[in-house]
C-alpha cells in the first residue's frame, strides 16, 4: 500500500519536547491527540470496496443455508466485519488521531449501555423466554 | 511569560515563528491558528455528529432487537414478504457509491477537478438509483396492505400462498408482524431521508466544485461529507441482513 | 462587612472605547454574528423571556392548589397548565441555561481562544432553539397540550386529543439545538486551547461544561428517536409502542429515561462548574481536590448512563432490573458528595466575603445537598414506590433543579455580569434579592416535601382539604418567590445604563476571563494568551499584580 503522507513544513514532529507545553504549539502538533493527515490510495480503496461485494454475496448466501440459531449470529458478524472496514479505511479511523479511535468507541459503548440496561429489564420480566 | 504581560506588550517573536513564517492558506477561518487545527476540529466534529446519529439509529436498532425476539415468527413470515433481490442490488448499489465517494475524497486530496467531479456525479447517481428501488420497495408494499396503519391486511401471513414453504400464522401472531412493518418502515424511512439529504448536500458540493475549491487544498467539505455517507452505508449495511434475510431457507 | 471587590475610581473609569457590544451596529448585526459572546446574549434574553413564560404556569398551578377544590380551572386546563410549564422550563429553560448562555460567553475565553471551533453551527443553535420555542408558542396558541413533560405512551399516543406532535417537533428541534451546543463544546475543549492550557489548567467550569456536552451529544439523540416515534404513532400509524399491534409502552419509557435521567447532570453539571468559580473566588482559596472535582463531573456523566430505570420502578419492570438500577442509582449520589465535600474545604480556612454571588452558591450548596439526598431516598426501590408520584418528587425535583440549577445560574449571572456588560449589578439590592430567593424557595418546596410524604399525589387540581395549610404555605412562597426573580430582571436592565463601571477585574479573579478588558473585544484576546500557571492561582495573581505596578511605577 502506497500510502503518501503529507507533512506541513513547518510542523515539528510529534512528540517533540511534549512536556514542554509552554511552547506555542498552534498547529497542535505535540498534542498526543494529533496525528498527521493521510491520503489513503485507490488501490485500498478498490481492495475494500472488493471485500465488501463479497461480505455481501456471504450474508446473502449464508441466509439461505440452515444453521439453526447461528443464523443471526453469523448475519451480524459478517455485518459487523463490513462495518469495521468501512469505518478503518473508507472513514480513514485507521490513519486518524486517538481521540477519533475514542470517539468512535464511546457511540458504540454508550449504544451497547443502551441495549444492555435496558435488556436486563426485558430479560428477567420473563425468565425462559428469551 | 504571564497572560498579563502577553496583552499589555508584544509577543516575542521567537515564540510566534511558525505563526508568521506561511500565509494563511484562503479557506482557513480567522480564529483558528492554522489550517491543520481547523481541518481537525472539522473533523471530529463530524465525528461528533456521526456519534449523535449512532445513538439515533440506535434507539429503533434496540426496538428491532426486542421485538424480534418477542415476536420471531411473525418477523420470519414479515421479512419473506419483502423482496430480497432488491435489498440486495441496493445493497451493492450502496457499497458502490460508498466506493465512489471514497474516490471522489481521494480526487479531492490529489486535487484532480475532473475526477472529482466525475466520482462526485457518480455518487448521486448510485444514490438516486437506490431512491428508486427504494420506492419499487415501498409501493409494493402498499400494494399488498403490508403498510401499518387502517389498510393493514394481516390475510397473506394467515393464509400463505400454497406452493411456499411459508409457515401459516396464527391471528394473533399475524398482527404482531404490523410491528415489524412499523419498523421496517421507520428504519428504511430514516434512512431513505438521510440519503435525501445527503444527496441534497452532494449536488451542493458538486455545484461548488466548479470553482475548483475543493481542488486546491480544502478537502475538508468533500472529506467530512464523505463520513457522513459512509455512515449512511454503515446503517444499510446492518439493515440489509436484520431486515430482508431473517430466516430465508 | 470586609470585601474583595475593587472598582476603578469611578470619577475617571470608562467602558473602553472599543468592545463586542459596540463594534458593530443594527439588528442585523446580531442576529447574523457568528461572535460567541453576542449568541450568548441572544441566549440570555430569550431564556430568560422563556423562564417567565413557564413561570406564569407555575404561578397558575400554585393559584390552583390555593384551595382543595379544582375551582380555579377546570381538570384538563390544569393538566396542560403543569404540562407547558414543564415543557418550557425543562427544554427551553433549565437546559440551555447555564452552557447556552454563560458557557458560550466564557468557555472560548477561559481556555484562551477566539471563538468556539464551528460560530456558525453556534448560531444554528440558537435559531434552533427559537425555532423550537416559536413552536411551543404555536402549540400555547392552538390549546396547548396535557401529557406532562414526559410524553407516557399510550396516554400521549392514543388517548389525547391536544397537540403532541407540535410540542414533539418542538422538543425535536430544540434537542437538535443542544446537540449542536454540546458538540460545538467539546470540538472546542479539545482543540481550540491556548498554549499552556493543559486539561488540568482548565477551570472547573469548563471541565464541568464538558462533561454535560457530552451528555448532551450522546443522550439527545435516543429522547429525539422516541419523540420522533411517538410522533409517527399519531399520525401515520406506525406502531412501536402501540399495545394493539403487540408493541411494548415500557419501551418508550426506557428511550425516554435513557435521555431525560442524563438531562438532568445536562441541566445542574454547568451550574456545578459555576459554583467551583464563585466558591474559589470568593474564599480566595484554589478548589480543594481540584482533580477530584473535574473527574467527579465525567464520573457524574458516566454513572448518569446507567440508573435510568429508576423513573420506571412502579411501571412495571422486572423486580431484578429495579434492583440493579436501585443499587446503580446510589453509585451517582459519590461524585456529587465529592463536589459538596471539597466545596466546603475549599471554604475552609479561606478568606470569605459574602458578595451576592457568593450568597446564591451558599443557597445552592444548602438546598442541592437536601435535594441530592431525597433523591437517594427516591433512588432506594422501597422507599420510591412509596413516594414517586407524590408531591415528595415534585419537591425533590425542584430543589435539584430550582434550588441547585437555578440558583447557580443566578450565581453565574451576578459573578460575571460586570464581564457580560462591563458594569456592576447594584450590591445592597441584589443581596437582598439572594436572600428574598432563598427564603421563597424554602417556604415554597419545603411543605411539599411534608405534604408528599403524607401522600398527595402529584398532577391533580383538587386534593383533599387537610393538605391546605401546606398548599397554602407553598402558594404563598411561590409568591415571594416571583419578586425574587422579578429584582434581577429590573436591578440589572438598570445596571446596564447606571451601574459603576466594573474594571477587567472586579472580582480579583484567576481566571483568564477576568485578564481581559470588561466587556471584552470581538477578538477576545490581542494575542494568543500564553498560560503558565495552575487555575485558581492567587499568588500567581498577587506576583503579576506587584510586576504590573513596578512597570507602571
Ligand atoms: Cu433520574
Amino acid at each position: 500500500m502506497s500510502d503518501q503522507v503529507t507533512t506541513n513544513n513547518s510542523l515539528k514532529p510529534i512528540g517533540a519536547e511534549q512536556e514542554n507545553l509552554d511552547m506555542h504549539d498552534a498547529p497542535n502538533v505535540m498534542n498526543p491527540e494529533h496525528v498527521a493527515h493521510h491520503i489513503v490510495s485507490p488501490v485500498v480503496y478498490l481492495m475494500i470496496f472488493g471485500i465488501l461485494m463479497v461480505g455481501t454475496a456471504l450474508t446473502a448466501g449464508m441466509a439461505y443455508v440452515p444453521l439453526g440459531p447461528f443464523n443471526a449470529p453469523v448475519a451480524l458478524a459478517i455485518a459487523c466485519t463490513k462495518a469495521v472496514f468501512v469505518v478503518l479505511f473508507f472513514m480513514h479511523v485507521k490513519y486518524s488521531s486517538k481521540l477519533v479511535k475514542l470517539t468512535v468507541s464511546a457511540g458504540v459503548f454508550t449504544f451497547l449501555v443502551l441495549c444492555m440496561m435496558s435488556l436486563l429489564d426485558y430479560v428477567s420480566r420473563a425468565w425462559g423466554r428469551w | 511569560m504571564s497572560l498579563a504581560s502577553t496583552i499589555t506588550n508584544p509577543p516575542e517573536p521567537e515564540i510566534h515563528a511558525s505563526h508568521d513564517v506561511h500565509e494563511h492558506p484562503f479557506y482557513q477561518k480567522h480564529h483558528f491558528e492554522t489550517a491543520e487545527q481547523q481541518r481537525e476540529a472539522a473533523s471530529f466534529g463530524m465525528w461528533l455528529f456521526l456519534l449523535t446519529e449512532i445513538m439515533f439509529f440506535g434507539g429503533l436498532f434496540f426496538a428491532y432487537l426486542l421485538y424480534r425476539n418477542w415476536y420471531y415468527d411473525a418477523f420470519v413470515s414479515a421479512s419473506n414478504s419483502i423482496n430480497m433481490v432488491m435489498g440486495l442490488i441496493n445493497t451493492i448499489v450502496l457499497i458502490g457509491s460508498s466506493f465512489t465517494m471514497a474516490m471522489a475524497v481521494w480526487s479531492a486530496e490529489v486535487r484532480n477537478k475532473k475526477l472529482l467531479q466525475i466520482f462526485l456525479l457518480a455518487t448521486v447517481v448510485l444514490g438516486f438509483a437506490f431512491l428508486g428501488i427504494k420506492t419499487g420497495e415501498y409501493y409494493d408494499k402498499f400494494a399488498e396492505h403490508h403498510v401499518p396503519g387502517a389498510s393493514f391486511d394481516i390475510h397473506d401471513f394467515v393464509h400463505p400462498q400454497p406452493g411456499t414453504n411459508e409457515k401459516a400464522l396464527s391471528v394473533d401472531m399475524a398482527n404482531k408482524t404490523q410491528i415489524f412493518f412499523s419498523l421496517y418502515f421507520a428504519m428504511t424511512g430514516v434512512h431513505a431521508l438521510h440519503m435525501i439529504i445527503g444527496i441534497g448536500i452532494l449536488i451542493g458540493l458538486l455545484w461548488y466544485s466548479r470553482s475548483g475549491i475543493y481542488t486546491e487544498g480544502y478537502v475538508q467539505p468533500i472529506e467530512n461529507f464523505g463520513l457522513y455517507w459512509h455512515f449512511v452505508d454503515i446503517v444499510w449495511i446492518f439493515l440489509f441482513p436484520l431486515l430482508y434475510l431473517i430466516n430465508r431457507h | 462587612m470586609s470585601t474583595i471587590v475593587s472598582l476603578p475610581d469611578q470619577t475617571t473609569a470608562a467602558l473602553p472605547k472599543r468592545t463586542y457590544i459596540n463594534n458593530e451596529h443594527g439588528i442585523l448585526s446580531w442576529l447574523l454574528t457568528a461572535d460567541h459572546k453576542r449568541i450568548a446574549m441572544l441566549y440570555l434574553v430569550s431564556i430568560t423571556f422563556f423562564f417567565f413564560i413557564g413561570g406564569f404556569f407555575a404561578g397558575m398551578v400554585r393559584l390552583e392548589l390555593l384551595t382543595p377544590a379544582g375551582d380555579l380551572m377546570a381538570a384538563d386546563t390544569y393538566n396542560k397548565m403543569f404540562t407547558m410549564h414543564g415543557i418550557v422550563m425543562i427544554f427551553l429553560f433549565l437546559v440551555p441555561s447555564v452552557p447556552a448562555t454563560l458557557g458560550n460567553f466564557l468557555i472560548p475565553i477561559m481556555i484562551g481562544a477566539k471563538d468556539l471551533a464551528f460560530p456558525k453551527i453556534n448560531l444554528l443553535s440558537w435559531y434552533l432553539y427559537m425555532a423550537g420555542g416559536i413552536f411551543v408558542l404555536t402549540t400555547l396558541v392552538l390549546g396547548g397540550v396535557d401529557t406532562g413533560w414526559t410524553f407516557t405512551t399510550p396516554l400521549s399516543t392514543h388517548y389525547l386529543n391536544t397537540h403532541v406532535v407540535t410540542t414533539a417537533t418542538a422538543i425535536f428541534i430544540a434537542g437538535f439545538s443542544s446537540i449542536f451546543t454540546g458538540l460545538n463544546f467539546i470540538v472546542t475543549i479539545h482543540r481550540m486551547r491556548a498554549p499552556g492550557m493543559t486539561w488540568f489548567r482548565l477551570p472547573l467550569f469548563v471541565w464541568s461544561n464538558y462533561a454535560a456536552s457530552v451528555l448532551m451529544v450522546l443522550g439527545t439523540p435516543v429522547l429525539a428517536i422516541a419523540i420522533v416515534l411517538v410522533a409517527l404513532e399519531r399520525t401515520i400509524g406506525i406502531g412501536v409502542f402501540d399495545p394493539t399491534k403487540g408493541g411494548d409502552p415500557l419501551l418508550f419509557q426506557h428511550l425516554f429515561w435513557f435521555y431525560s435521567h442524563p438531562a438532568v447532570y445536562i441541566m445542574i453539571l454547568p451550574g456545578f462548574g459555576v459554583i467551583s468559580e464563585v466558591i474559589s473566588t470568593f474564599s480566595r482559596k484554589r478548589v480543594f481536590g481540584y482533580t477530584a472535582v473535574a473527574f467527579s463531573s465525567v464520573a457524574i456523566a458516566v454513572f448518569g448512563f446507567f440508573v435510568w430505570a429508576h423513573h420506571m420502578f412502579i411501571m412495571g419492570v422486572s423486580n431484578y432490573s429495579a434492583l440493579v438500577f436501585s443499587l446503580l442509582t446510589m453509585l451517582v449520589a459519590v461524585p456529587s458528595a465529592i463536589k459538596i465535600f471539597n466545596w466546603s474545604f475549599t471554604m475552609q480556612k479561606g478568606s470569605i466575603t459574602f458578595e451576592t454571588p457568593m450568597l446564591y452558591a451558599f443557597g445552592f450548596i444548602g438546598l442541592f445537598t437536601i435535594g441530592g439526598l431525597t433523591g437517594v431516598f427516591l433512588g432506594a426501590l422501597g422507599m420510591d414506590v412509596m413516594l414517586t408520584e407524590t408531591y415528595f418528587v415534585v419537591a425533590h425535583f425542584h430543589f435539584v433543579m430550582v434550588g441547585g440549577m437555578l440558583m447557580a445560574f443566578l450565581a453565574g449571572i451576578h459573578f460575571w455580569w460586570p464581564k457580560l456588560t462591563g458594569r456592576m449589578y447594584p450590591e445592597s439590592v441584589s443581596k437582598l434579592a439572594a436572600i428574598i430567593t432563598f427564603v421563597g424557595f424554602i417556604l415554597t418546596f419545603f411543605p411539599q416535601f411534608v405534604v408528599g410524604y403524607l401522600g398527595m399525589p402529584r398532577r391533580y387540581h383538587a386534593y383533599p382539604p387537610e393538605f391546605q395549610v401546606l398548599n397554602v404555605l407553598s402558594t404563598a412562597g411561590a409568591t415571594v418567590l416571583g419578586v425574587g426573580y422579578m429584582l434581577p430582571l429590573l436591578y440589572l436592565a438598570w445596571s446596564l445604563k447606571y451601574g459603576a463601571i466594573a474594571g477587567n477585574n472586579p472580582w480579583q479573579a484567576t481566571g483568564l476571563e477576568w485578564q481581559i478588558q470588561s466587556p471584552p473585544l470581538t477578538e477576545n484576546f490581542i494575542e494568543t494568551p500564553i498560560v503558565d500557571h495552575e487555575a485558581y492561582d492567587y499568588e500567581w495573581l498577587e506576583r503579576t499584580k506587584e510586576r504590573e505596578l513596578q512597570h507602571v511605577g
